[in-house]
């Protein structure tokens, strides 16, 4: 009754092909869209942004390549923290040496460089697999989050050892810095994501994402079947390193505006960002963006019913977030081992027969 | 003229009024974590004061107080939503306790208007007022206590020149503080100093006791929070290290760190510079009109522990600044903005500590718009196992601010080219 399927014929190739083939779904997605550019803009304020829009919209995009290269192409990474510590640094000192070049020019320079490190750490995966390549890209965890600190050039010589964002406009609006309006924080990273997004899509179901995929499901196979191991691979690598470089970057220069390595971009960003990956689902662009809500808003609403709503005491409510969190997670990978992403799948395909049985 | 009039009228009719208005005091805390065993103290203290003046003297001029506890476990993506999750409600000052989320929030306070009270930590050139006119970090900074131990050590020595120190601090922004400070007096003094950093949270301090071991510094200077500070006297007492050599920053002495090593850790040293101890009449009322009535924050054993007194005097110093800023406005119901005026006037005499019921508490503080790091003295205490309590074993003791005011200039200017700031009084 909801899905109106018939009637629904394509006269095209191109709506064929479309990423959207069924009519609710595009459209769907067109309101999604639309709220989310025309009418959230203008309803949020600090907290909304700071504590919920921002962190959901960066870890969006951390997730999405994240992805890429676990779900995608199977090849699991530990060093996403580290990843996005070299998008924050570079971003850093591209807006100290060049301050009249545009943000997004620094935020997509920020993903290239974290792209070609990225590939550079990604070298192992043509030799080991799964549980070997995870402890190797948890070296690159480790080294990077050590060389931020160590190497004094990547901070400005500054005392602290924090990074701070300079002060930012785009066309005439302040985009960085304290005094920025929460819209235009909002809108730069939303545009960012949508992108993100649409790209990573188009990659993830066209040829490139067919040879990540056969990678993943039996790499022997498919080196068999003429896929390039070294070229899949290693463009795994670099397009995931490009999306949680920008992700890094975003979160340092719109998100949090000073950083210090060791805390805000240890093992705990790697962790978090792997389990957004695992809850969400892996290989699906959906399942990064509910993973990222999930592991995003549920601390937060806990925390605001919890206290907020029930008057408990600080601590007792952050050691029951944890509680919860935790046994969330459990229960649904028991449940749905393939995440909300399957959730939604098995959904949508039930609601497209509803209220028919078969 | 006109809206003066009607703002001290109308703060009159809220302050006289049934309790509608009330000052905002957020306490973000961390009662959870590997700081937790040094946030909960102080969080406990820094709650139970404002409690103790709600309930004897009815708030402060007249105006209730209120605290909106935020868990930050010291994590600064959760301080920053602790600061947006609370600024609404009118907070007056933000403590919050952690070097990191400081540097987080003095932008973010000082572009909405609400003073920031780092209470011996947190950015020590926002000593420079007229850089950072929304910060306070009154009575000292972390440069004043480098040169406070410095000097301290001379004093016991004899002299410095040709002897080596180790910096054992905590791997973030709040143990590199003193770094600077510290190669500078090495310069000056003729002491060679040695860095050993530590990875937060500290528990992984082996190998950096074993170095110490190696190289036998005459003097380790220790900036640690939390677990690590535990685990370093613990390492301490393992290799053998001579107890009154080894001197920690005010914010690394408390019981809770020495306790667990036993009695080896006696003779372990640290600054202060708050009263340590329950002898005082203050304390007397804390406990009839808040731990007795079952008011207190925490489980209430804490009362005279180091860190719980550095939270009541924490508190206590916002109070007297609010006080100040309802004199100068003439208002009970006072604004972030005059708070900020009543912290940069602040004078504490003896004659307030007197008035508190806290005698001797802590050194005079005088606050201008020039120094909002006030004095920046601080005695040594040392560790006494058999007791179980912190001795005073020196007076207190003033830094060598001719080093340090020129340092706080060039990190303050440092900081005003790159954000565009004019240096002015406010």
């Amino acid at each position: 009754m909801l899905y109106r399927e018939a009637g629904d014929f394509k006269t095209s190739y191109g709506e064929d092909s479309q990423t959207f083939p069924i009519r609710l779904d595009r459209l769907g997605y067109y309101a999604v869209l639309a709220v989310a550019v025309f009418v959230i803009p203008f309803v949020i304020n600090d907290y909304w942004v700071n504590a919920v829009f921002l962190p959901f919209l960066i870890y969006a995009i951390a997730a999405i390549g994240l992805n890429i290269l676990v779900g995608y192409c199977g090849q699991v990474s530990l060093g996403t923290g580290g990843f996005m510590a070299v998008g924050a640094y570079s971003c850093y000192k591209l807006m100290t040496s060049f301050p009249d070049v545009s943000m997004v020019v620094h935020v997509l320079l920020a993903g290239v460089i974290t792209a070609a490190v990225g590939v550079l750490f990604g070298l192992p995966s043509l030799r080991i697999k799964g549980f070997y390549l995870a402890v190797a890209t948890l070296a690159a965890q480790f080294f990077l989050v050590w060389m931020f600190n160590r190497v004094s050039w990547f901070y400005n010589y500054s005392a602290s050892g924090q990074i701070s964002a300079p002060e930012r406009q785009m066309l005439g609006v302040n985009i960085t810095g304290a005094d920025v309006e929460p819209w235009a924080a909002y809108l730069f990273c939303l545009a960012f994501l949508v992108a993100s997004a649409w790209i990573a899509r188009n990659l993830t179901r066209g040829a490139t994402g067919r040879r990540w995929m056969a990678i993943r499901d039996m790499d022997i196979a498919a080196e068999i079947i003429g896929v390039n191991p070294l070229r899949a691979k290693l463009s795994a690598f670099a397009v995931s390193s490009f999306f949680v470089g920008i992700a890094g970057a975003l979160f340092f220069a719109l998100y949090l505006g000073a950083v210090e390595v060791g805390e805000v971009f240890g093992i705990q960003k790697s962790f978090l960002v792997l389990f957004m990956v695992i809850i969400g689902g892996l290989g699906s662009i959906f399942g990064s963006f509910a993973g990222a809500a999930f592991m995003v808003l549920l601390p937060v609403f806990l925390k605001n019913v919890l206290v907020g709503g029930l008057g408990w005491p600080t601590d007792m409510a952050a050691h029951l977030e944890f509680m919860i969190v935790g046994a969330l997670i459990i229960t649904f990978l028991i449940l749905e081992p393939h995440g909300l992403a399957q959730l939604w799948r098995v959904t949508k395909e039930k609601l497209r027969l509803w209220p028919f049985p078969h | 003229m006109r809206l003066r009039l009607a703002t001290v009228a109308l703060g009159a009719v809220l302050a006289a009024g049934p309790v509608l208005a009330d000052l905002v005091f957020p306490d973000l805390s961390y009662r959870t974590g590997p700081f937790a065993a040094n946030g909960i103290p102080f969080s406990d203290g820094y709650q139970d004061y404002f409690t103790l003046l709600n309930e004897r003297d009815g708030g402060i001029g007249g105006v209730m107080t209120r605290i909106l506890e935020c868990e930050t476990g010291y994590n600064t993506e959760k301080g920053v939503e602790c600061y947006e999750a609370t600024k609404g409600e009118g907070s007056l000052v933000y403590q919050p306790l952690s070097t990191g989320i400081t540097y987080q929030l003095i932008p973010k306070a000082s572009a909405d208007g609400i003073p920031i009270h780092s209470m011996g930590y947190g950015r020590t050139s926002a000593s420079d007022g007229m850089t950072f006119p929304w910060v306070f970090n009154y009575p000292g900074t972390y440069w004043d206590a480098a040169s406070i131990m410095v000097k301290h050590a001379i004093d016991v020595s004899g002299g410095l020149e040709g002897k080596t120190i180790a910096l054992l601090y905590h791997n973030s922004a709040y143990g590199k503080e003193p770094i600077r400070t510290l190669e500078k007096l090495a310069e000056k003094h003729g002491f060679s100093l040695s860095l050993l950093p530590v990875d937060s949270p500290g528990q992984e301090q082996k190998s950096q006791w074993l170095q110490i071991r190696r190289e036998k510094p005459d003097y380790v200077f220790f900036w640690g929070w939390g677990v690590m500070n535990q685990v370093a006297v613990q390492e301490a007492v393992n290799i053998r290290y001579p107890m009154e050599n080894f001197i920690g920053v005010w914010w690394s002495g408390a019981e809770n760190d020495v306790v667990p090593a036993g009695a080896g850790a006696d003779g372990y040293k640290s600054t202060n510079f708050t009263y340590v101890g329950t002898d005082l009449p203050v304390f007397a009322d804390m406990q009839k009109y808040v731990l007795d009535a079952g008011k207190g924050a925490g489980d209430s054993s804490n009362m005279g522990a180091v860190q719980y007194n550095r939270g009541m005097f924490a508190a206590m110093l916002a109070a007297e600044a609010a006080k100040k800023a309802q004199d100068i406005h003439g208002v009970a119901d006072i604004t972030p903005a005059m708070m900020r005026d009543g912290m940069e006037a602040l004078e504490i005499t003896d004659a307030v500590y007197e008035a508190n019921g806290m005698p001797g508490f802590a050194p005079t503080i005088t606050v201008t718009c020039e120094n909002h790091s006030g004095p920046g003295t601080a005695l040594i205490q040392q560790w006494d196992a058999t007791a179980g309590k912190w001795n005073a074993i020196t007076d207190y003791i003033e830094s060598d601010r001719s080093v340090i005011d020129l340092l706080i200039a060039e990190d303050a200017a440092a900081y005003a080219a790159e954000n565009g700031i004019t240096r002015a009084c406010m």
